[in-house]
């Protein structure tokens, strides 16, 4: 007889290898309520909402006690609801509650489960009535004062991403999360890759909001608004609007126009250009003995926590500009002489763009950066609402000439491994739909936080690694340090890559994962599937990109 | 010197006792925190000087390898102790052969010491110890040590504490010795799990079990850690072992080594307690240099280190998960268990971690066998504990009785009795984790098991005793105070629920409870007891709910009637001059810093309530006892 299960609320439920508790209980159907709970990060157990109740009536956490077989606990009982609302309500009391002035109003866990509770009254004196804000981050912004000291951001930044920004500081009720020395965000070695604000269960950590100075700006009539969206936005927006849906660039692209956007642009076509950029460069460091191995430079997070962590490996990184910058100078170019003063606008699923159009190297000489601002997909579903646009019934439409076609290599860049593929796609002498078929499965793909392999070419194997996550990078230098050979190596800041941005709605990994796959069917459906059968970079080269492709298209992160 | 067998170990402990047999005299200056602050340092260079400028041949430390039977023959030894635990009666001298005792001794005495007794034989009575009239001139005969049965402190104030040389004369290194060549692992193991010696820092598990646990890991590396943050207010036996015997701990720890397996071990001392520091640290150089510590033990294939490691004061440190964190060199914080301390602990390794008290007990767990410490004590709780004895007590200071002692004996016996001859109203045991026992508990036997079953836990050992004047509510005030500064702040119910019932008890304190506060207190309580993460939040509320519990009606009279029964808190105080007992002689009214009393000469005086600051110096000014506080 099999004795592997425990007894729920009075119902047996088997035990499948689950880690603990929580994960059991959840799989019961029950929804225990948690903050400080993420699969990904490591157990903390700080916010005591999953205790659950044995049948001695002793207390354990969910999350951190192992299920056992034959054990009884119960997980809605008259203690277990009057703890659990005690909690809340003193969570509550040293919690900014200005709910309906606040980002995360709608999305917070703490009002959702306050309200889930019933929590009516809070009987202590709040010393937290004003809100404690950090903005110095061009990314995110902190607001201290709704602060519930899960610790969530403390771990993404520590244990998933390495960056090690933030951490608390001070002791009891004292205790913070601080940068070291206490400084601003901004002054901090924060990379700006978001992913404490995707995990922040309050509006302690949101997303910098840049959609309200962008509003002031459209509808200008001495202005052209030209917005490019990155391939991830498409298929991370449909779910948020309550349907299911795929890739959406057609009725993103409808809206835009609809918000007093002139032109709308796929930032997939500059991708293509960056595919070019890249495989030349690479190209030229294989043959010339350049610096190996190349890391590409898409990912400005990872741009920024190169020059942090791994100064000596700058030169390593591609000079191509990443596509959205790429694309910018490109713009910039086409559009000088149009009469009017460009607005250049980007739709991105990172808040590390953010910063990235911020830095000096990618503004004019007049000091006027070539993106004016970038605007998260959380941002861009904001303006669709705020619009009043009813997005299920928008008409899909196509981006505007000259830059209207773009090819699936372009459009994979949104997903860990993607800018590799495109690159070897372009590289590899061998075109044929067989052997794309056969890249797909050789290691590219799939979401594991290092991705090794070797590509076959007429003069050598290239090694290629793929990264995302930037606490997988330190593994990876480590074997670079031990002189395992490298040609190429893809990083994404971000877990799964820009289907994971922080700009993103917030997402469980198996809907990230949907992205991934949403992504690759888009990449199935175009016609062109490399980068330089794209009839708009014949175009470029012979056009306005003649003679001027390293002054528009590359950049030196080397000071 | 490397002892590098068993032989030599004996041949040396053979030398360094007759060497010490050898002194005619020996003085043994209290060098414990307490008496150190008092002055016993100078105490200790003047008594060199002087005995040096009679031309007294003085041994301030054992020569290296005192073959010669002659070598300290007739000389006087002059010896820093450890702390000899009546702190009260500080500095301290003790002086054999005889164990007389001077106390409260000033350099200005050290003539007269040298004259007197060490050159003559004359005792002075001047400096002994009084009670009732009764001058004590022996140590031992003094009713505070007569009353105590001393097993973990035997050594302090007895040796050297800062000789190895003088630890090895007594027998030192005897429990390692048989641990290390008469006994296997098994065996100690076996021999300390049918002691039933049980954790001295709170818990009570029991150690045995916890070093079974950990020797039948199967991970090569583990480590012993020894706990000595000892953060609870007014709690100090572990320091007391750690400078006054610090070889008896590094013992315990090295027999924890043999038994699991363990190569390293790691000593977590707070930085507030420098001296202990030095001592250790001294201690782990010298039997380093003498080969009890290190590489191949003894020249067996043994090996063991010892580490210091100084905490920055955080309570929360005392914690095993977080004070291994902190050792490991990160923030303090408790972490979720499972995996236990003795399968992850320090550095992720199976660790034995047990106190000082718990670790100073085995040595002689080991040389008298478990049968012996059985007969110590009650059966579940058997040996004995230390206990720091403060407050509104006559004898204050370290005491160690048997488990189970009743509180009335230590408090009346041991402790002289209640000070100024007032009452017993309750003496809180167990510090901040800890609860309160009232008259009603006099005579309950102080163990793990009857603790817990009136609410209350033995703690570390911190014995605060309160008379009539002590206010409960403040009392609770007080330790809640020091619990919510000293959360670490992980867990919600114990940052923020700390932070709320500190703020309902200062209200309560200042004049301004509320109806209901005594409820919310307790629902806080349960809260912050059933679902806070680590032991120390779990009991953060125990004062609090053991005060409710046994003096509600002080809390009522607070919150209701706006008065402080035991007349303790100050802004519930008002201060007014019975007409009666005034004689009008205005002296209250110049003492008066605020102008507040005015009168006629030889008419009664008057206070203006408006104006006082319930300073309460005109009480004191006042010949007459004419003010009193309501």
């Amino acid at each position: 007889m099999n004795n592997n299960f425990m007894i729920i609320d009075g119902i047996p439920v088997a035990i499948e290898g689950e880690k603990n508790l929580l994960e059991l209980i959840r799989k019961a159907g029950i929804d225990l309520p948690t903050f400080c709970y993420y699969s990904e990060l490591s157990v903390y157990g700080a916010c005591r909402m999953c205790m659950v109740e044995n049948k001695w009536g002793g207390m354990e956490a969910a999350c951190s006690t192992p299920p056992r077989p034959g054990m009884e606990i119960k997980t809605n009982t008259p203690r277990l609801r009057k703890y659990r609302k005690m909690i809340l309500e003193l969570l509550l009391s040293n919690h900014c509650r200005d709910c309906t002035t606040c980002d995360k109003s709608g999305t917070c866990r703490l009002q959702e489960l306050a309200r889930r509770f019933d929590i009516h009254r809070v009987r202590f004196d709040n010393p937290k009535s004003e809100p404690e804000i950090d903005d110095s981050s061009l990314s995110v912004t902190r607001d201290a004062s709704k602060c519930i000291l899960c610790g969530d951001c403390v771990r993404m930044c520590n244990e998933v991403q390495n960056v090690g920004a933030i951490d608390f500081a001070f002791r009891g009720s004292k205790m913070k999360v601080a940068c070291s020395f206490d400084k601003p965000l901004g002054q901090s070695n924060c990379v700006g890759c978001g992913q404490c604000a995707a995990v922040c269960p309050t509006g302690a950590i949101v997303v910098k909001d840049d959609a309200h100075k962008l509003w002031e700006k459209l509808n200008d009539p001495d202005k052209i608004a030209i917005a490019q969206v990155a391939p991830a936005v498409r298929v991370a927006v449909a779910k948020e609007f309550g349907y299911e849906g795929e890739n959406v660039m057609g009725k993103i692209t409808a809206a835009l126009r609809r918000m007093g956007f002139n032109l709308v642009f796929d930032t997939s076509t500059a991708a293509d250009l960056t595919v070019m950029e890249e495989a030349n460069e690479f190209i030229e460091r294989l043959e010339n003995g350049g610096t190996l191995p190349m890391f590409t430079s898409c990912c400005p997070a990872w741009v920024k926590y190169a020059e942090n962590e791994y100064p000596e490996y700058v030169p390593n990184i591609s000079t191509c500009r990443s596509p959205m910058q790429m694309f910018a100078s490109v713009i910039a170019e086409q559009y000088k002489d149009c009469g009017k003063e460009i607005l250049s606008v980007a739709v991105m699923p990172c808040t590390a763009k953010k910063s990235e159009a911020a830095r000096e190297e990618f503004m004019d000489e007049n000091g006027k950066p070539y993106v004016d601002y970038v605007i998260t997909t959380k941002e861009l579903i904001k303006m669709i609402r705020q619009s009043g646009i009813v997005f299920s019934e928008l008409e899909p439409e196509a981006v505007d000439l000259p830059f209207g076609t773009m090819t699936g290599s372009g459009v994979i860049f949104g997903v860990t491994g993607g800018v590799m593929e495109a690159v070897i796609r372009r590289v590899s002498s061998d075109k044929s739909i067989t052997s794309l078929r056969n890249l797909a499965f050789e290691g590219v793909r799939g979401f594991d936080g290092i991705k090794k392999f070797e590509v076959p070419t007429d003069n050598r194997a290239l090694k290629v690694a793929v990264v995302n996550g930037l606490g997988n990078v330190k593994e990876i230098m480590r074997e670079i340090e031990a002189g395992e050979r490298f040609d190429l190596i893809e990083v994404m800041a971000c877990p799964d890559g820009c289907i994971g941005g922080a700009g993103q709605p917030t997402a469980t990994t198996a809907e990230k994962e949907k992205r991934g796959e949403n992504l690759y069917a888009a990449d199935k459906l175009c016609t062109l599937k490399f980068s330089e059968e794209n009839p708009i970079m014949k175009e470029l080269y012979d056009g306005i990109l003649k003679g001027k492709t390293h002054e528009l298209l590359h950049v030196s992160y080397v000071k | 010197m490397l002892l590098n067998n068993r032989t030599a170990l004996d041949e040396y402990r053979e030398l360094y006792k007759n060497a010490v047999d050898a002194q005619k005299k020996k003085i043994l200056i209290c060098a414990g925190t307490g008496c150190v602050a008092g002055g016993s340092l100078d105490i200790y260079a003047r008594l060199i000087e002087l005995l040096k400028e009679k031309g007294v041949d003085c041994v301030v430390s054992l020569a290296d390898e005192p073959h010669d039977a002659d070598f300290h023959k007739g000389s006087v030894g002059v010896k820093r102790s450890g702390c000899h635990g009546f702190c009260e009666m500080g500095p301290l001298v003790r002086i054999e052969p005889g164990g007389l005792l001077y106390t409260k001794v000033k350099v200005s005495d050290c003539e007269e010491i040298v004259e007197k007794t060490i050159i003559g034989d004359e005792y002075i009575d001047r400096l002994a110890y009084k009670q009732n009239g009764v001058i004590y001139k022996q140590q031992e005969e003094i009713p505070f040590y007569k009353m105590q049965s001393r097993v973990v402190l035997e050594h302090c104030g007895h040796i050297d504490a800062t000789s190895i040389k003088e630890y090895l004369a007594i027998g030192g290194y005897s429990a390692v010795e048989k641990a290390l060549f008469d006994m296997t692992s098994k065996e100690i193991l076996d021999e300390m799990l049918e002691s039933n010696l049980r954790g001295r820092g709170g818990g009570g598990f029991p150690l045995g079990k916890k070093w079974v646990q950990v020797a039948n890991q199967s991970e090569p590396v583990k480590y012993v850690v020894c706990n000595g943050d000892e953060g609870d207010p007014g709690a100090f036996m572990d320091r007391s072992v750690m400078e006054g015997d610090p070889h008896r701990l590094l013992e315990g720890m090295i027999i924890g080594g043999i038994a699991t397996g363990a190569q390293n071990g790691y000593i977590y001392v707070r930085a507030e307690y420098p001296l202990a520091v030095s001592r250790l640290q001294n201690a782990i150089k010298e039997a380093e240099e003498f080969g009890l510590l290190g590489d191949n033990i003894l020249g067996t294939d043994f090996s063991f280190h010892i580490h210091i490691n100084r905490g920055a004061g955080a309570f929360v440190c005392g914690e095993g998960s977080a004070l291994t964190a902190s050792i490991e060199g990160k923030r303090g914080m408790p972490r979720v268990k499972p995996p236990r301390t003795v399968e992850k602990g320090l550095f992720e390794k199976p660790t034995v971690l047990n106190n000082v008290e718990t670790f100073a007990n085995v040595p002689q767990i080991i040389l008298k066998g478990s049968k012996w410490y059985k007969s110590i004590g009650p059966e579940n709780s058997p040996g004995t504990k230390a206990f720091a004895l403060t407050g509104n007590i006559n004898n204050t200071g370290l005491i160690e009785v048997p488990m189970g002692t009743t509180l009335r004996h230590i408090i009346y016996e041991v402790g002289g009795g209640i000070r100024d001859g007032k009452s017993f109203k309750a003496v809180q045991i167990g510090g901040p984790s800890g609860g309160c026992l009232v008259t009603d508990n006099l005579d309950i036997n102080l163990d793990f098991d009857s603790l817990k079953k009136v609410g209350a836990m033995i703690g570390s050992g911190g014995l605060v005793v309160m008379d009539e004047s002590s206010c409960m509510v403040e009392v609770a005030r007080f330790f809640m105070n020091f619990t919510q500064n000293e959360s670490c702040g992980k867990c919600v119910p114990c940052r923020e629920g700390t932070k709320r019932m500190l703020e309902i008890l200062e209200r309560i304190v200042a004049g301004n409870g509320e109806d209901g506060d005594i409820e919310t207190l307790l629902e806080l309580a349960d809260t912050i007891k059933s679902t806070a993460l680590c032991g120390l939040g779990k009991s953060a509320a125990s004062p609090v709910v053991s005060t409710i519990k046994n003096f509600r009606s002080e809390y009522e009279a607070h919150i209701y009637d706006k008065k402080c029964p035991a007349g303790n808190c100050k802004k519930l105080v008002t201060y007014q001059i019975d007409p009666e007992l005034c004689k009008g002689c205005s002296k209250c009214s110049r003492s008066c810093p605020v102008g507040a009393i005015t009168g006629q000469i030889k008419s009664p005086f008057h206070i203006d309530t408006k104006k006082c600051i319930k300073c309460g110096a005109c009480v004191t000014s006042c010949n007459f006892k004419a003010v009193k506080e309501v």
